[in-house]
């Protein structure tokens, strides 16, 4: 069973065309066939939320799907939301607080809290923890990574309110 | 763990669909949201010669109601179902339970109907169908047949669904004046499995029940509706004498077993808690 199917993907903004096996996750051909390891790989059974990207705008688990299930999508990985800026100050207030150790978890903690962050202006600490819930940090115990998304919500809101 | 190899086709039409089901000779698998598949896959708890992916099929999507009935697409995302004026309006119940499902990046994906196939004894959406007496519609190739959700969750992972069919939509009554719903569940954490969860749907007139569902979920093979607490609360109002009554007739209706975190009698205790929890929501 070798075959392979046609997909055209937008990743990042740029249309991607590639032929794929149907077994290969997104995840898998978002790090192997486009070299974009921001995107990381932990359970692998949509637990630990380290894969998550955006399809469509929307947080994904890139190891729930299938590369083939997301032809003719847009994906935005960690990569892209850098690269765009939208989420330069959430990653300024991760640095600032400490909000890493080793890192591993910190994409798809970044894609959870744009998700969050994009949906609704202000955010409560136990709506950050409940949209936070399936993303697993086995380093900081989470509160220096609340206070970081806390503190860009904040900010954002206050940004907001001096520019209207 | 990876997938095992297989083959991907993306049928054009629910016909089409049907049709590459039946000539596949019963290795094959509908996808929609595959948020339980996928990872099945993963395991290898499931590895399919082909997967048949009925996600983008336009006639399974949607939500629409008229005067008497939500219809819900059967690939409607929770999300969707959480983000509904017109859900949240006729059948409040299903935002409330939508809230507890998994987590948000799961809810982006999932869907309704996808979830009441697997029939999981641990989700929300399968309780929420029985409490509101929803009617899951089913397309094959001989025509679409509606089965009831008490007559749809035969037992662990079993519904009624036949080899090759698929959900089109479920039909749920929209709320009458008078209705009142409460969803909860416990669990050690959110968006993980429930400990013992409860969809109550009851329909009220001055104050008397007129008609109680409760339906609980992972405490037994499959979803379950604690049928003596509900007659026992049908034409009583719901004062602390009725509550405690519906608690003590949960001894009847549900017979959890021992595992290896939660004994039954704890799982009981939990259910009777729950019970009087969402009952009290209601009286407020």
């Amino acid at each position: 069973m070798s075959d392979t199917l046609p997909i055209s993907i937008d990743v990042n903004g740029e249309t991607v065309e590639s032929l794929v096996a149907p077994r290969i996750t997104l995840a898998d051909f978002l790090r192997q066939e486009l070299e974009l390891t921001g995107t990381h790989l932990g359970c692998e059974m949509g637990v630990c939320g380290a894969c998550l990207v955006l399809l469509d705008g929307k947080p994904v688990h890139a190891c729930l799907m299938f590369a083939v299930q997301a032809d003719g999508c847009a994906v935005e990985t960690v990569e892209g939301l850098t690269r765009r800026g939208v989420i330069a100050d959430l990653q300024k207030a991760f640095h600032e607080r400490n909000a890493l150790q080793c890192g591993f978890c910190t994409p798809g903690m970044l894609i959870s809290a744009h998700g969050m962050l994009s949906e609704r202006r202000t955010l409560s600490r136990e709506e950050i923890r409940d949209a936070l819930s399936g993303n697993y940090c086995r380093c900081t115990g989470y509160e220096a990574i609340v206070d970081a998304i806390e503190s860009t919500a904040r900010s954002r809101t206050t940004k907001a309110a001096e520019e209207a | 763990m990876k997938a095992r190899a297989f083959h991907y086709v993306r049928p054009q039409s629910l016909e089409e669909a049907l049709r590459v089901f039946a000539e596949a000779d019963g290795d094959a698998v509908y996808i929609a949201g595959g948020q339980s598949l996928v990872p099945a896959m993963a395991l290898r708890l499931q590895a399919p010669q082909l997967i048949i992916d009925i996600g983008r099929l336009p006639e399974l999507h949607g939500l629409t109601a008229d005067v008497n009935h939500l219809r819900i697409g059967a690939t409607t995302r929770h999300v969707e179902i959480l983000a509904s004026d017109l859900v949240r309006r006729h059948a409040p119940l299903l935002v409330e339970a939508a809230a507890h499902v998994a987590h948000p990046a799961i809810r982006n994906r999932g869907t309704f109907a996808g979830s009441l196939a697997f029939a999981d004894p641990a989700a929300e959406f399968p309780a929420v169908a029985l409490a509101l007496d929803a009617e899951i519609e089913i397309a094959s190739l001989d025509g679409t047949r509606r089965v009831a959700a008490e007559d749809f969750f035969l037992d662990l992972y079993e519904t009624a669904l036949q080899p090759g069919e698929i959900i089109v939509a479920v039909h749920v009554s929209v709320a009458l004046p008078g209705a009142r719903s409460a969803f909860d569940e416990l669990a050690r954490r959110r968006g993980d499995y429930a400990i013992v969860g409860l969809g109550v749907n009851g329909l009220f007139e001055d104050g008397v029940v007129r008609r109680m569902r409760l339906a609980f979920l992972s405490v037994g093979p499959t979803a379950v509706r604690a049928r003596t607490a509900e007659e026992l609360l049908v034409g009583r109002r719901l004062d602390a004498g009725a509550i405690r009554e519906a608690q003590e007739a949960l001894d009847a209706d549900l017979s959890p077993m021992n595992d290896e975190q939660t004994p039954a009698g704890m799982r009981l205790h939990l259910a009777r808690v729950l019970l009087g929890r969402l009952l009290g929501r209601l009286t407020r």
